[in-house]
Protein backbone atom coordinates (compact mmCIF):
# COMPACT_ATOMS: atom_id res chain seq x y z
CA UNK A 1 0.00 0.00 0.00
CA UNK A 2 1.47 3.60 -1.25
CA UNK A 3 1.90 6.04 1.70
CA UNK A 4 2.92 8.74 0.13
CA UNK A 5 3.50 9.93 -3.77
CA UNK A 6 6.77 10.09 -2.84
CA UNK A 7 6.88 6.48 -3.93
CA UNK A 8 5.58 6.81 -7.42
CA UNK A 9 8.67 7.64 -9.29
CA UNK A 10 8.00 8.37 -13.23
CA UNK A 11 11.96 9.17 -14.09
CA UNK A 12 15.06 8.38 -12.50
CA UNK A 13 18.93 9.54 -13.26
CA UNK A 14 20.59 8.19 -10.78
CA UNK A 15 20.07 9.69 -6.97
CA UNK A 16 17.83 12.46 -9.39
CA UNK A 17 14.42 11.43 -9.09
CA UNK A 18 11.48 12.74 -10.61
CA UNK A 19 8.15 11.98 -8.60
CA UNK A 20 4.97 12.17 -8.32
CA UNK A 21 5.05 14.66 -5.73
CA UNK A 22 7.55 16.84 -7.89
CA UNK A 23 5.07 16.65 -10.68
CA UNK A 24 1.99 17.72 -9.32
CA UNK A 25 3.30 20.30 -7.38
CA UNK A 26 4.46 22.09 -10.55
CA UNK A 27 1.82 21.69 -12.68
CA UNK A 28 -0.08 23.24 -9.83
CA UNK A 29 1.95 26.05 -9.93
CA UNK A 30 2.04 26.17 -13.79
CA UNK A 31 -2.26 26.40 -13.52
CA UNK A 32 -2.24 29.05 -10.47
CA UNK A 33 0.60 30.84 -12.25
CA UNK A 34 -0.96 30.91 -15.51
CA UNK A 35 -3.97 31.41 -14.67
CA UNK A 36 -3.81 34.80 -12.49
CA UNK A 37 -1.58 36.02 -15.34
CA UNK A 38 -4.44 35.16 -18.10
CA UNK A 39 -6.71 36.48 -15.57
CA UNK A 40 -4.75 40.03 -14.67
CA UNK A 41 -3.95 41.02 -18.30
CA UNK A 42 -6.24 43.28 -18.60
CA UNK A 43 -7.55 44.94 -15.04
CA UNK A 44 -10.15 47.21 -14.69
CA UNK A 45 -10.63 49.78 -11.35
CA UNK A 46 -14.08 50.81 -12.46
CA UNK A 47 -17.41 49.44 -11.90
CA UNK A 48 -17.64 46.83 -14.79
CA UNK A 49 -15.16 44.10 -13.74
CA UNK A 50 -14.48 40.75 -15.90
CA UNK A 51 -16.15 37.63 -13.75
CA UNK A 52 -12.41 36.03 -12.81
CA UNK A 53 -11.11 39.58 -11.77
CA UNK A 54 -14.00 39.73 -9.76
CA UNK A 55 -13.62 36.17 -8.33
CA UNK A 56 -9.81 37.20 -7.40
CA UNK A 57 -10.57 40.11 -6.06
CA UNK A 58 -13.18 38.53 -3.62
CA UNK A 59 -10.01 35.86 -2.47
CA UNK A 60 -8.28 38.65 -2.12
CA UNK A 61 -9.62 41.20 0.06
CA UNK A 62 -10.99 37.69 2.10
CA UNK A 63 -7.23 36.96 3.10
CA UNK A 64 -6.74 40.44 3.54
CA UNK A 65 -9.14 40.82 5.89
CA UNK A 66 -9.04 37.29 7.96
CA UNK A 67 -4.98 39.26 8.23
CA UNK A 68 -6.32 41.84 9.86
CA UNK A 69 -8.81 39.78 12.60
CA UNK A 70 -6.10 37.79 13.58
CA UNK A 71 -4.55 41.19 14.39
CA UNK A 72 -1.77 41.75 12.36
CA UNK A 73 -1.35 45.33 11.94
CA UNK A 74 -0.58 46.02 8.14
CA UNK A 75 -2.12 43.08 6.30
CA UNK A 76 -0.33 44.15 2.84
CA UNK A 77 2.74 43.39 4.08
CA UNK A 78 2.27 39.96 4.91
CA UNK A 79 -0.44 39.03 2.34
CA UNK A 80 2.10 37.60 -0.13
CA UNK A 81 3.30 34.54 2.02
CA UNK A 82 0.17 34.38 3.87
CA UNK A 83 -1.97 34.19 0.84
CA UNK A 84 -0.27 31.89 -1.36
CA UNK A 85 0.02 29.65 1.74
CA UNK A 86 -3.57 29.22 1.57
CA UNK A 87 -3.78 29.12 -2.06
CA UNK A 88 -1.03 26.77 -2.50
CA UNK A 89 -2.40 24.58 -0.02
CA UNK A 90 -6.48 24.52 -1.18
CA UNK A 91 -5.55 24.29 -4.85
CA UNK A 92 -3.21 21.49 -3.98
CA UNK A 93 -6.23 19.64 -1.68
CA UNK A 94 -9.44 20.86 -3.98
CA UNK A 95 -7.68 19.15 -7.16
CA UNK A 96 -7.99 15.94 -5.42
CA UNK A 97 -11.38 15.36 -7.47
CA UNK A 98 -9.54 14.84 -10.54
CA UNK A 99 -9.17 11.21 -11.28
CA UNK A 100 -5.24 10.08 -10.97
CA UNK A 101 -4.53 13.28 -8.99
CA UNK A 102 -2.48 12.78 -6.03
CA UNK A 103 -2.40 15.77 -3.74
CA UNK A 104 1.52 16.64 -3.31
CA UNK A 105 0.43 17.80 0.64
CA UNK A 106 0.12 13.89 1.10
CA UNK A 107 3.70 13.58 1.47
CA UNK A 108 5.22 14.59 4.11
CA UNK A 109 7.94 16.50 2.16
CA UNK A 110 5.62 19.00 1.09
CA UNK A 111 4.33 19.74 4.51
CA UNK A 112 7.89 19.98 5.76
CA UNK A 113 8.91 22.12 3.23
CA UNK A 114 6.08 24.16 4.15
CA UNK A 115 6.27 24.13 7.69
CA UNK A 116 10.08 25.03 7.47
CA UNK A 117 8.97 28.46 5.35
CA UNK A 118 6.59 29.52 8.14
CA UNK A 119 9.55 28.70 10.77
CA UNK A 120 11.57 30.87 8.52
CA UNK A 121 9.64 33.77 8.02
CA UNK A 122 8.76 33.77 11.95
CA UNK A 123 11.93 35.25 12.96
CA UNK A 124 12.21 37.04 9.65
CA UNK A 125 9.20 38.77 10.03
CA UNK A 126 9.56 39.48 14.10
CA UNK A 127 12.70 40.89 13.48
CA UNK A 128 11.61 43.27 10.53
CA UNK A 129 9.12 44.59 12.85
CA UNK A 130 10.59 44.90 15.93
CA UNK A 131 14.73 44.67 15.41
CA UNK A 132 17.00 41.93 16.16
CA UNK A 133 17.28 42.61 19.85
CA UNK A 134 13.42 43.53 20.22
CA UNK A 135 12.73 40.29 18.97
CA UNK A 136 15.04 38.21 20.68
CA UNK A 137 14.39 39.75 23.46
CA UNK A 138 10.75 38.03 23.46
CA UNK A 139 12.70 34.35 24.30
CA UNK A 140 12.97 35.63 27.63
CA UNK A 141 9.93 37.36 28.09
CA UNK A 142 8.44 36.49 31.53
CA UNK A 143 11.97 34.94 32.40
CA UNK A 144 14.57 33.59 31.31
CA UNK A 145 13.70 30.31 32.97
CA UNK A 146 11.07 29.99 30.16
CA UNK A 147 14.08 30.49 27.39
CA UNK A 148 14.67 26.19 26.72
CA UNK A 149 10.65 26.25 26.91
CA UNK A 150 10.12 28.54 24.46
CA UNK A 151 12.64 27.13 22.03
CA UNK A 152 10.97 24.29 21.99
CA UNK A 153 7.99 24.99 21.50
CA UNK A 154 8.56 26.93 18.34
CA UNK A 155 10.22 23.92 17.22
CA UNK A 156 7.12 21.80 18.29
CA UNK A 157 4.64 24.07 16.59
CA UNK A 158 6.59 23.87 13.15
CA UNK A 159 6.48 20.09 13.58
CA UNK A 160 2.91 19.90 14.40
CA UNK A 161 1.95 22.28 11.50
CA UNK A 162 3.97 19.49 9.12
CA UNK A 163 2.21 16.46 10.82
CA UNK A 164 -1.42 17.99 10.93
CA UNK A 165 -1.40 18.66 7.28
CA UNK A 166 0.22 15.94 6.09
CA UNK A 167 -1.91 13.27 8.32
CA UNK A 168 -5.00 14.87 7.27
CA UNK A 169 -4.44 14.34 3.71
CA UNK A 170 -2.67 10.95 4.07
CA UNK A 171 -5.55 9.93 5.71
CA UNK A 172 -7.87 10.84 3.31
CA UNK A 173 -6.46 9.27 0.69
CA UNK A 174 -5.89 6.15 2.45
CA UNK A 175 -9.51 6.00 4.11
CA UNK A 176 -11.04 5.77 -0.12
CA UNK A 177 -8.37 3.10 -1.17
CA UNK A 178 -9.45 1.13 1.77
CA UNK A 179 -13.25 1.69 0.95
CA UNK A 180 -12.83 0.96 -2.32
CA UNK A 181 -12.16 -2.67 -1.54
CA UNK A 182 -14.71 -3.13 0.23
CA UNK A 183 -17.73 -1.37 -0.49
CA UNK A 184 -16.88 0.16 -3.99
CA UNK A 185 -19.79 2.54 -5.02
CA UNK A 186 -21.51 4.68 -2.09
CA UNK A 187 -19.01 5.07 0.42
CA UNK A 188 -15.85 6.15 -1.37
CA UNK A 189 -18.11 9.22 -2.94
CA UNK A 190 -18.99 9.80 0.49
CA UNK A 191 -15.68 10.07 2.21
CA UNK A 192 -14.14 11.74 -0.97
CA UNK A 193 -16.30 14.41 -0.39
CA UNK A 194 -15.38 14.74 3.34
CA UNK A 195 -11.85 14.77 2.07
CA UNK A 196 -12.27 17.76 0.13
CA UNK A 197 -13.88 19.81 3.17
CA UNK A 198 -10.88 18.66 5.53
CA UNK A 199 -8.58 19.65 2.88
CA UNK A 200 -10.45 23.29 2.74
CA UNK A 201 -10.46 23.39 6.81
CA UNK A 202 -7.13 22.25 6.80
CA UNK A 203 -5.71 24.62 4.19
CA UNK A 204 -7.43 27.63 6.52
CA UNK A 205 -6.08 26.17 9.54
CA UNK A 206 -2.01 26.33 8.13
CA UNK A 207 -2.37 30.03 7.21
CA UNK A 208 -3.98 31.16 10.34
CA UNK A 209 -2.11 29.64 12.42
CA UNK A 210 0.74 30.84 10.27
CA UNK A 211 -0.26 34.27 11.15
CA UNK A 212 -1.50 33.95 14.66
CA UNK A 213 2.48 32.96 14.93
CA UNK A 214 3.70 36.13 12.88
CA UNK A 215 1.33 38.04 15.47
CA UNK A 216 2.86 36.53 18.40
CA UNK A 217 6.53 37.25 17.04
CA UNK A 218 5.39 41.10 16.43
CA UNK A 219 3.07 42.36 18.44
CA UNK A 220 3.60 45.51 20.18
CA UNK A 221 5.51 44.63 24.08
CA UNK A 222 4.94 48.34 25.32
CA UNK A 223 1.50 49.00 26.24
CA UNK A 224 0.04 51.87 24.19
CA UNK A 225 -0.76 55.25 26.11
CA UNK A 226 -4.61 55.40 26.48
CA UNK A 227 -5.97 57.85 23.69
CA UNK A 228 -7.40 61.07 25.19
CA UNK A 229 -11.42 61.23 24.83
CA UNK A 230 -12.71 64.09 22.91
CA UNK A 231 -16.24 64.91 24.98
CA UNK B 1 7.52 -18.24 19.00
CA UNK B 2 10.39 -16.71 17.00
CA UNK B 3 11.40 -13.03 16.41
CA UNK B 4 9.56 -12.48 13.37
CA UNK B 5 6.21 -13.98 15.11
CA UNK B 6 7.19 -11.66 18.13
CA UNK B 7 7.23 -8.50 16.27
CA UNK B 8 4.29 -9.19 13.87
CA UNK B 9 2.14 -9.76 16.92
CA UNK B 10 3.25 -6.41 18.80
CA UNK B 11 2.87 -4.33 15.73
CA UNK B 12 -0.52 -5.65 15.33
CA UNK B 13 -2.13 -5.38 18.66
CA UNK B 14 0.34 -1.81 19.45
CA UNK B 15 -1.62 -0.34 16.00
CA UNK B 16 -5.01 -1.23 17.36
CA UNK B 17 -4.54 0.09 20.44
CA UNK B 18 -2.68 2.95 19.61
CA UNK B 19 -5.51 4.59 17.19
CA UNK B 20 -7.92 3.14 19.87
CA UNK B 21 -7.07 5.24 22.50
CA UNK B 22 -5.62 8.33 20.19
CA UNK B 23 -9.28 8.66 18.77
CA UNK B 24 -11.08 9.07 22.53
CA UNK B 25 -9.11 11.77 24.32
CA UNK B 26 -9.52 13.91 20.76
CA UNK B 27 -13.31 13.10 20.94
CA UNK B 28 -14.28 14.09 24.46
CA UNK B 29 -12.10 17.15 24.02
CA UNK B 30 -13.93 17.99 20.51
CA UNK B 31 -17.59 17.56 21.98
CA UNK B 32 -16.53 19.79 24.91
CA UNK B 33 -15.02 22.49 22.69
CA UNK B 34 -17.66 22.46 20.51
CA UNK B 35 -20.91 22.20 23.55
CA UNK B 36 -19.23 25.40 24.99
CA UNK B 37 -18.74 27.10 21.38
CA UNK B 38 -22.84 26.72 20.85
CA UNK B 39 -23.53 28.08 24.39
CA UNK B 40 -21.60 31.39 23.43
CA UNK B 41 -23.53 31.81 20.33
CA UNK B 42 -26.03 31.20 21.68
CA UNK B 43 -25.72 34.03 24.01
CA UNK B 44 -24.03 36.45 21.53
CA UNK B 45 -24.67 35.82 18.01
CA UNK B 46 -23.26 38.44 16.32
CA UNK B 47 -19.78 37.57 17.75
CA UNK B 48 -20.49 34.53 15.23
CA UNK B 49 -17.64 34.75 12.79
CA UNK B 50 -15.04 35.15 15.29
CA UNK B 51 -16.58 32.54 17.67
CA UNK B 52 -16.86 30.39 14.26
CA UNK B 53 -13.19 30.76 13.32
CA UNK B 54 -12.24 30.36 16.87
CA UNK B 55 -13.41 27.11 17.13
CA UNK B 56 -12.20 26.15 13.69
CA UNK B 57 -8.81 26.62 14.92
CA UNK B 58 -9.25 25.27 18.39
CA UNK B 59 -10.81 21.86 16.76
CA UNK B 60 -7.96 21.38 14.28
CA UNK B 61 -5.74 21.36 17.06
CA UNK B 62 -7.07 19.37 19.03
CA UNK B 63 -7.26 16.81 16.40
CA UNK B 64 -4.06 16.58 15.42
CA UNK B 65 -3.31 14.98 18.57
CA UNK B 66 -5.87 12.14 16.87
CA UNK B 67 -3.66 12.72 13.53
CA UNK B 68 -0.36 11.90 15.54
CA UNK B 69 -1.59 8.58 16.87
CA UNK B 70 -3.39 7.55 13.18
CA UNK B 71 -0.13 8.56 11.64
CA UNK B 72 1.87 6.20 14.24
CA UNK B 73 -0.54 3.10 13.68
CA UNK B 74 0.18 3.48 10.22
CA UNK B 75 3.76 3.50 10.03
CA UNK B 76 3.53 0.23 12.39
CA UNK B 77 1.23 -1.27 9.85
CA UNK B 78 2.76 0.05 6.76
CA UNK B 79 6.07 1.17 7.16
CA UNK B 80 7.47 -0.73 9.86
CA UNK B 81 11.19 -0.60 10.35
CA UNK B 82 11.99 -3.54 12.41
CA UNK B 83 9.62 -5.83 9.97
CA UNK B 84 11.69 -4.55 7.01
CA UNK B 85 14.79 -5.66 9.09
CA UNK B 86 13.21 -9.27 9.83
CA UNK B 87 11.79 -10.11 6.40
CA UNK B 88 15.65 -8.74 5.24
CA UNK B 89 17.05 -10.92 7.43
CA UNK B 90 15.29 -13.96 6.48
CA UNK B 91 15.46 -12.90 2.87
CA UNK B 92 19.02 -12.80 3.18
CA UNK B 93 19.60 -16.42 4.65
Amino acid sequence: MRLSPDEMIFWQYGFLKLNATIVFTWALMLVMAGGSKLVTRKLSSGLEHARWQNLLEIIVSGIEKQIEDVGLRNPKKYLGFLGTLFLFVAMANLCTVIPGYEPPTGSLSTTAALALCVFVAVPLFGILDQGLGGYLKSYIEPTVIMLPFNIISELSRTLALAVRLFGNMMSGVMIIGILLTITPLLFPIVMTALGLLTGMVQAYIFSILAAVYIAAATRDREPKPEPASNT
Amino acid sequence: MDNMTIIAVASIVTSGITIGFGCMGPALGEGRAVATALTSLAQQPDASATITRTLFVGLAMIESTAIYCFVVSMILIFANPFWNHAIAQVAGK
